[in-house]
């Protein structure tokens, strides 16, 4: 059997990796519509200080609370209208996911760094090392994570910074427990034991054998981790513990606007669905990447 | 079984302790002095201070706090607030119902609704029945539900005035706390109305705090559901000339269940963390807004036992899963 | 409405004495926070006083409806000695404490309930001092009645002599405050004999206007008509309050009918408010100020000429458009102009960018930079201090100054803005307790309040100044206290260790309903005198 194949450089693996991946991921309609306008956000928050049409920040006095251009007494100049003290609603908005891609991508970041070392430490080593770094990771998921993220942020002082290492915290044990159980079972597996006998070291042989195997799960729990980290920072911001006015951060924007809630709808609205419509965005992508990269879905 | 649900117990013991260490730790590590906090504006004098900190237990060495703390919870003592000076257990066991039932209801309209359109959903693999439901289910998941409670209180409380705006029964009615469920008090009191009227207040927050579960069920039963069809003995059965609706209803539904089970179980943390915003937002008298409110008090005592009670509720039901699980997993239990 | 005076008789049995009128009238107000108890002394909370202190307690003397002026309460007349020292009091007789269904009153109030109200706050041997574990008695503290109270003497039955170690004009005024309303001595016997004592504080006994029913944790408190009222008894029947901290739902709720009256209204659904047919609004100069506080130690602030020259460069009018929604009236001096002694001939410093800018040169000051601090809490004085910050800011930049903002957690804030070396100006302010201006410039202005544990965030020291309101203080006449308050604002002007921000105006909106409510100048919401129309 083995005589037929034909052997495959790396990079020819990859790449035919690549396409089958793209290949089961474009097959999913919401997946590409959601990577499109993921992709969108993506580029709207790099060119945010060059697209907005107005300064997020800049307070148009006499311009307070107008409604958006297609109401009776909207200004064309302020499509989406003009908040509370007379600051633009569609720059604040552009300039807001700015803040929510930063957020995504540094507390992804924090808990799967984290998480997967602490990970490979705890399946790689076993014994009382993996039985300590469990309990500890039993103790952080039997709060609920926004309660959790509330108190620490409650420690740590508001603020965005804050927000969003609280909520890494709070993330990372779901990154540890799935590094560690694929280590757990790619440790038996006989390529681990191969390079082994051929002599690689411990550190080697965790990122460099066994971590490449269990990507797969850790890319999805990475996606989905990326929507809720934006969901719980514009909670926290809604709640007062997130990003500090004037900063054009959704959650933020939402909480400052809920005494507007009966008189003004606008400065209510458009702060939410802009949440909304980045988590959409990025749940369907998660869907998309799971189903691609799931072997077992792949044959259904 | 005995000893299966021996071992899961003993599992726990440390789990616990690292609980009571981090809800003891925390609270103290938060910025912020209660004494100040009570005096606001006005300001206290550094002697009156001393004074008050002292009458707050404060001043004490902090490892000497820790076991004064683990001592009384054993006694059942989870101290007094600092702001209402009451017992924290007492003010917790008296805004837990309204919670709970918040948080029952809106499990059961998840299951209700979520686990039929799961099923159906998998059954109609590919149909518009499908896709409507799959994509209502990920904007559902994707919901930011304090936005999501607002728009709700615009539109039916505000535009169309058809659902109160917040509390949990109208003023008209009057009966004492029994159970401190207000639909079992309501009905127990025997008023005309009363239980209707609980109800119609209950509506909207249920719904709202359901959202995100509702989402997560139904799809996760489509896919259990969808792998169960797939297997072997399903097939077989239907090979053999089962009906479909027997196969659908005895075979695959009661093996798609499992897995649906820990999800409802993991929702738990998910409906205790809504409940803090969803209470916010309806001015529910419940545990997360009393916690909100807590933290930003600087009430020690009341945060510090707030979050231990609130995460043994959370591991108490992880357990009752775990042990569901096992009952109706017999592999498990090895 | 049937079904509601039904269920209420059923549940207290004290309705029973009183044949039930055929139409009970329930008055729904919609409160905006819980209170922390029901015992008035132990808290601190103008919430807690409007849910217990001022539906079922009287004091001694009390505010005169509407005003500040202090009037006869529970004592029916008093005298005061030559030096001011002496106070007897003669109280009134036949005023019945209220019943419940564990608890009958076997006596009228007499001396012997003044003497306990007293001695439970200010004598730590007493033994109701810590009824419940932790209580402290944080206003008695700080309106300094333990250093002011010598003794408190029964003459008899009916006639109490307080001492005090000197004499203070405000003293009146104090016992007119919640936290000396009168409770029951007999009650406290009772529970103690029944090993209950936190009923004292779960289950009220007090004289006033309404006896209390019931309260459900964070969602209802009902009270019911006091029939044996030794005063006006009330006009309604049931008093309920509905808490709803979230300012626009409770509008909602008393849009749908749910309440009758709301304390708080957001500046943003005023005009809303105004305009609905069904609603009606009354407003009235709320007793505060709101400011902000330079530190007068601190270069180059600690020349007047600077804190002049910052003063002219911020738009106040501005402010008060914005953020306050016009709210609010421009202060111009440290006391509301609700209050006695309000000095009307000071001129405010005038907007002026340009001067501004002069006296910055004229002062040798250039590219100054500075700290805002902007408190992270809405108050009743300011609405939100980071708005206010921010257009302080952008004024600021227009005469060449560098600002800042900079902002902390509540209690860090408050501790933080205290510490003499603070390198910001501070955006604070100050609601009355008892319509004394000395509860005003004393306590934010004067020298003593500058020191570690005071509320002086300016730690500005004028010994003119200081002398003025100590004058002010011992003196019992009037006339004589207004002249000094007075004289007081002139030099607080010419120094400006503030800039006076804004009184903001309290709002009570209510249904067209609801008739004989009366605005406290205080902030006090009370209903014994309001009816509504079926």
């Amino acid at each position: 059997m083995s005589d037929t194949t034909v052997k495959l450089t790396d990079a020819q693996i990859r790449r035919r990796m690549l396409a089958e991946f793209w290949f089961y991921f474009s097959r999913n309609r919401g997946a590409v519509i959601g990577l499109c306008v993921f992709v969108t956000l993506v580029l709207m928050a790099i060119f945010a200080d060059l697209i907005v049409p107005h300064d997020p920040t800049l307070q148009y006095r006499g311009m307070e609370k107008l409604p958006p251009v297609w109401e009776a007494g909207g200004n064309p100049d302020f499509w989406l209208g003009t908040d509370a003290v007379g600051r633009d609603m569609l720059s604040r908005l552009i300039k807001g996911s700015q803040y929510s891609m930063f957020i995504g991508v540094v507390v992804v970041s924090i808990a799967l760094l984290g998480g997967v070392v602490i990970g490979l430490v705890a399946g790689f080593f076993g014994g009382w090392v993996d039985v300590l770094i469990m309990r500890v990771m039993d103790v952080i998921l039997a709060f609920p994570s926004l309660l959790l993220a509330l108190v620490l942020v409650a420690i740590l002082g508001p603020g965005l910074t804050n927000a969003m290492i609280a909520i890494a915290i709070v993330y990372q044990p779901h990154f540890a427990r799935l590094t560690r159980a694929a280590v757990m079972s790619e440790l038996k597996r006989d390529y681990v034991s191969a390079a082994r006998v051929s002599g690689a070291g411990n550190i080697r042989l965790m990122f460099r054998t066994i971590l490449p195997n269990c990507l797969g799960p850790l890319i999805v729990q990475a996606t989905l981790s990326f929507s809720s980290a934006v969901l719980d920072a514009a909670a926290l911001g809604f709640l007062g513990m997130g990003a500090r006015p004037p900063a054009a951060e959704w959650g933020t924007m939402l909480a400052e606007a809920r005494e507007f809630i009966l008189s003004h709808w606008w400065i209510v609205t458009f702060p939410g669905l802009a949440i909304l419509i980045s988590v959409l965005a990025i749940n369907l992508m998660g869907d998309g990447l799971r189903d691609a990269l799931d072997p077992k879905l792949k044959r259904s | 079984m005995f000893r299966f649900i021996l071992s899961r117990l003993l599992y726990l013991v440390p789990t616990f302790f690292g609980i009571t260490l981090v809800t003891f730790t925390f609270p103290r590590l938060l910025k912020g002095d209660p004494v100040l906090l009570m005096a606001g504006e006005r300001g206290v004098s550094p002697e009156r201070h001393a004074e008050l900190t002292a009458q707050l237990g404060l001043d004490k060495n902090i490892v000497v706090q820790y076991f004064d703390f683990i001592g009384r919870l054993f006694q059942g003592d989870f101290g007094n607030s600092l702001v209402t000076k009451k017992p924290v257990l007492s003010e917790f066991l008296t805004l837990f119902p309204a919670t709970v039932e918040l948080g029952l209801v809106a499990i059961l309209i998840a299951i209700l609704v979520g686990v039929p359109i799961g099923v159906l959903a998998a059954i109609k693999r590919g149909s518009w029945f499908d896709q409507v439901s799959m994509s209502a289910a990920l904007v559902g998941f994707s919901m930011p539900i304090f936005w999501w409670g607002l728009l709700l209180i615009i539109f039916f409380s505000g535009t169309l005035g058809w659902t109160p705006v917040s509390g949990r029964i109208s003023l008209m009615y009057f009966f004492p706390d029994v159970t401190g469920f207000m639909l079992i008090d309501s009905l127990i009191s025997g008023q005309k109305g009363a239980f209707l009227s609980t109800v119609h207040h209950l509506i909207l927050p249920s719904v709202v705090l359901a959202t995100i579960p509702l989402a997560v069920i139904a799809r996760q039963t489509r896919s259990a559901m969808l792998e169960v069809l797939g297997e072997d003995y399903v097939r077989t059965a239907r090979a053999k000339g089962m009906p479909a609706r027997r196969v659908i209803g005895v075979h695959a539904l009661r093996n798609a269940m499992i897995p649906v089970v820990t999800t409802i179980g993991l929702q738990i943390g998910v409906l205790l963390a809504g409940a803090i915003l969803t209470e916010t937002i309806f001015s529910w008298p419940g545990i997360g807004k009393w916690m909100i409110e807590s933290i930003s008090r600087r009430d020690y005592p009341s945060v510090q036992s707030g979050l231990l009670l609130m995460a043994g509720i959370v591991m108490l039901v992880n357990l009752l899963v775990d042990l569901t699980y096992g009952l109706i997993n017999p592999r498990i239990r090895k | 409405m049937k079904l509601l005076s039904r269920s209420l008789i059923a549940a207290s049995a004290l309705a029973l004495s009183a044949a039930a009128p055929a139409m009970a009238k329930t008055f729904i107000y919609c409160s905006e926070a819980s209170p922390e108890g029901f015992d008035p002394a132990p808290y601190t909370a103008g919430t807690t006083f409007d849910a217990g202190a001022h539906p079922m307690f009287n004091r001694l003397a009390e505010f005169k409806k509407g005003t500040t002026e202090v009037e006869p309460g529970l004592a029916e007349s008093w005298d005061v000695s030559e030096d001011g020292t002496e106070y007897t009091f003669r109280l009134r007789k036949g005023v019945k404490f209220h019943s419940n269904d564990k608890y009958t009153p076997t006596r009228d109030f007499n001396a012997d309930d003044v003497i306990f109200s007293f001695d439970r706050q200010g004598n730590a041997e007493n033994p109701w001092h810590q009824y419940i574990p932790g209580i402290t008695y944080e206003y008695y503290t700080s309106m300094a009645m333990p250093d002011l109270v010598k003794s408190v003497e029964k003459v008899d039955d009916y006639t109490v002599k307080i001492t005090l170690n000197q004499p203070e004009a405000p003293f009146l005024a104090n016992i007119a405050m919640p936290f000396m309303s009168i409770v029951s001595k007999e009650y406290a016997d009772a529970l103690d004999a029944a090993g209950t004592r936190e009923e004292f504080n779960n289950a009220p006994i007090g004289t006033g206007p309404f006896k209390f029913v019931a309260y459900q944790k964070d969602a209802v408190i009902r009270y019911t008509k006091n029939a044996d009222y030794w005063g006006t008894p009330a006009i309604i029947d049931d008093l309920v309050f509905a808490i709803t901290p979230d300012a626009a739902v409770r509008l909602q709720k008393l849009k749908a009918g749910e309440c009758h009256l709301m304390p708080y209204p957001a500046p943003a659904d005023i005009a809303g408010i105004k305009a609905d047919s069904n609603l009606k609004l009354d407003e009235q100069a709320g007793l505060n100020v709101g400011y902000l506080a330079y530190n007068t130690t601190l270069a180059p602030f600690d020349n007047p000429k600077v804190r002049k020259a910052l003063n002219m460069a911020i738009n106040k009018e501005a402010i008060v458009a914005t953020v306050f929604e016009g709210q609010a009236e421009p202060a111009k001096n440290p006391i509301p102009p609700t209050m006695w002694s309000y000095n009307e001939s000071i001129v405010d410093d005038p907007y002026d960018p340009e001067a501004s800018k002069k006296l910055l040169e004229e002062a040798g000051v250039s590219g100054l930079s500075m700290e805002i601090w902007a408190m992270p809490v809405q108050r009743p004085y300011m609405p939100n201090a980071r708005r206010t910050a921010e257009m302080m800011q952008e004024d600021l930049s227009k005469v060449g100054v560098k600002a800042e903002i900079v902002s902390y957690e509540w209690g860090e804030y408050l501790d933080k803005s205290m510490e003499p070396g603070r390198t910001g100006a501070v955006i604070l302010g100050w609601t009355g307790d008892n319509g004394d201006p000395d509860n005003f410039l004393s306590v934010l202005l004067s020298c003593a309040g500058a020191a570690p544990g005071g509320a002086n965030r300016a730690f500005w020291c004028n010994e003119d100044f200081s002398a003025l309101l100590q004058k002010a203080k011992v003196s019992s006449d009037p006339a004589e206290r207004t002249k000094l308050y007075e004289e007081a604002q002139v030099i607080f002007k010419d120094q400006a260790p503030w800039f006076t921000i804004a009184h903001s105006t309290q709002y009570v909106p209510m249904s067209n309903k609801v008739s004989g409510f009366v605005m406290s100048p205080l902030g006090d919401f009370t209903f014994e005198t309001v009816d509504i129309a079926e």
